[in-house]
């Protein structure tokens, strides 16, 4: 449905994105994730036709966002990060508006606009001066607009900054509820929302892509080692040394101490190896008490920090 | 043109929604009502001393003493209005944000501009219909000449349309109101004042300088003379105005 290919904006000198190439499938939500000026609003930007790209192809549907801007237009709902809506006017006027604009007929108008005030729930306001509305309710009337004329694309610029958490719960939810029927881009710095919502990640830093798959994938590809989180009752001295003696295993740490001698443990085992039968066979052997047992896995979070800090480590390599 | 009317209404909406274009209007009006009042008050002391003096007869003219310099004094207010009428169309929008998302739409730049060149369009247009009542006026105690006031509100119309161009280009380069409406106050000042030194500079720079005089091609029109050279002037005056704004848009390209 999307299709980026070596995308590259400059702004006079300074690098906007490089060389950002990407496949978005038809139904799919990808997320775009990166710190602040990673270039996720740059790329958004010449997706929806703001302006053209420095170098490189970008094509929704096959269209060229260079050549077909107003047919490219047509097929994207867009939501720009600081929710840019005018102030003025009231919630029913301004959707009237967006629907005219956007080419919907005049008998359909009406069911159209109510329908997307269903979707978002902005029913309740509907007469209500923009400019009066809390901020959740303005990111919904943002949606609302997005949303109108059914485009199968939809954009969003960090949909889900400066809520309170029950409306990022309910926004979240919201955009599940779309997963299959639009292709949706959605660009966050908040890890947690991509793993929520998002079946891909493509991270960004400094204008480059550095990595994309999906959270799971890349949590697990990220991972040089498995590691393995355990509570056995036992003298500390012995569990550690019995322990590090089973073939395969890289490392044990003891940690928190939780009952009289009952200790957490963090073993390293090696990348593709499932050590858990052994263990627990090893331990139950030696008498000791196995109280818990459980793989743990990267987040995303572990997995962001890593990219962007090896990133910088390749950096200061390069100097 | 679906797109044009869609903004052109959203536009009109938002002027008289809120009370900038009664603001506007008012002012006009008031301003324009006390001209008109001190030219009548002249005309018919004049005609007082015209019925003691018969050499003055000849120079009482409805139309040479009153209309004449009210059209001439409303082009003058257009000046200083049309700035304050045009600073928002574009640097508002930049300033929200809401430009990004408009741009998103299936619109041409083009029907964005004409959009909201029409809407400020009708704000002076319905400011100017209501001043109609001044010659309605003097149909009723006088006759003058109706040939010269449809001139004048053509040569107004005209200055309108120009200067909102010119109004538009500065707006849609700055995101700042204050400064959109200073720059175009300035050039249209300049505009208006550049014909004054035509006389003392040499040549066929004195010529240009004349030619470039909005207050000169406007003068005939307030006269009830309508020249091809006025016409075309202003009509290329909005012309290169509109085709600036169109590229201070696009400039989005390589700006970014």
């Amino acid at each position: 449905m999307i299709k980026v290919e070596g995308l590259t904006k400059y702004y006079g000198p300074v690098r906007g994105i490089e060389d950002v190439s990407f496949t978005v499938k038809e139904g799919e939500t990808v997320g775009l994730l990166g710190p602040n000026a990673a270039g996720k609003t740059t790329t958004m930007r010449i997706l929806t036709c703001l302006f053209p790209p420095t170098r490189g192809k970008a094509e929704v549907a096959g269209l060229s966002v260079v050549e077909k801007p107003l047919q490219v237009k047509k097929l994207i709902g867009y939501l720009p990060e600081t929710t840019p809506l005018y102030l003025d006017m009231t919630v029913s006027s301004y959707l009237g508006f967006v629907a005219e604009i956007k080419g919907i007929r005049y008998k359909n108008k009406k069911e159209k606009i109510k329908q997307v005030m269903q979707t978002c729930g902005i029913e309740n306001v509907r007469e209500r001066i923009i400019g009066k509305l809390s901020k959740g309710y303005r990111q919904r009337v943002g949606l609302a607009q997005a949303l109108l004329n059914n485009p199968p694309v939809l954009i969003l610029d960090e949909p889900t900054i400066g809520l309170d958490p029950k409306q990022t719960f309910e926004f979240r939810q919201l955009i599940r509820g779309m997963r299959g029927k639009r292709t949706i881009i959605l660009s966050t710095h908040i890890l947690p929302e991509v793993s929520m919502t998002c079946q891909r990640v493509i991270i960004i830093n400094k204008g480059k892509i550095v990595a994309q798959d999906t959270p799971y994938n890349l949590a697990s590809q990220l991972q040089k080692s498995n590691r393995i989180y355990l509570q056995i009752e036992g003298h500390v001295d012995e569990v550690t040394k019995g322990i590090s003696g089973i073939q395969g295993i890289m490392g044990i740490k003891p940690g928190k101490r939780i009952a009289q001698n009952t200790f957490e443990y963090i073993v390293e085992t090696e990348k593709n190896i499932n050590l858990t039968k052994e263990i627990a066979s090893f331990v139950v052997n030696s008498g000791w008490g196995l109280l818990e047992m459980r793989p743990l896995s990267m987040g995303l979070e572990d997995v962001f920090v890593n990219l962007v800090t090896e990133e910088k480590v390749a950096e200061e390599k390069e100097k | 043109m679906k797109n044009f009317s869609a903004l052109f209404k959203k536009e009109i909406k938002s002027y008289f929604v809120s009370p900038i274009a009664y603001v506007l209007i008012c002012v006009f009006l008031v301003i324009c009502g006390y001209f008109f009042y001190r030219d009548l008050l002249y005309f018919s002391f004049l005609s007082l001393q015209a019925g003691y003096d018969s050499s003055l007869q000849s120079s009482v003219n409805i139309n040479e003493l009153i209309l004449r310099p009210l059209f001439s004094n409303m082009s003058f207010i257009l000046l200083f209005l049309v700035p304050l009428l045009t600073m928002r169309i574009f640097s508002e929008e930049k300033k929200l944000g809401t430009l990004e998302l408009l741009l998103s739409y299936p619109v041409r730049d083009v029907e964005v501009i004409m959009g909201k060149f029409a809407a400020s369009l009708v704000v002076l247009l319905v400011a100017l219909g209501i001043t109609s009542i001044f010659p309605i006026i003097l149909f009723i105690l006088g006759e003058p000449e109706a040939g010269p006031i449809i001139c004048g509100y053509l040569g107004l119309i005209l200055m309108s349309v120009a200067f909102i161009f010119v109004g538009m280009l500065f707006s849609s380069l700055t995101e700042n109101q204050i400064i959109a409406a200073t720059a175009t106050f300035g050039a249209l000042l300049l505009f208006w004042a550049i014909g004054w030194s035509s006389a003392f500079a040499p040549g066929v720079l004195g010529k240009l300088l004349a030619q470039l005089s909005a207050f000169n091609h406007f003068s005939s029109f307030a006269r009830g003379v309508i020249n091809t050279s006025d016409l075309t002037f202003y009509i290329n005056l909005s012309l290169f105005f509109l085709f600036l704004t169109a590229k201070s848009l696009q400039a989005r390209a390589w700006k970014g």
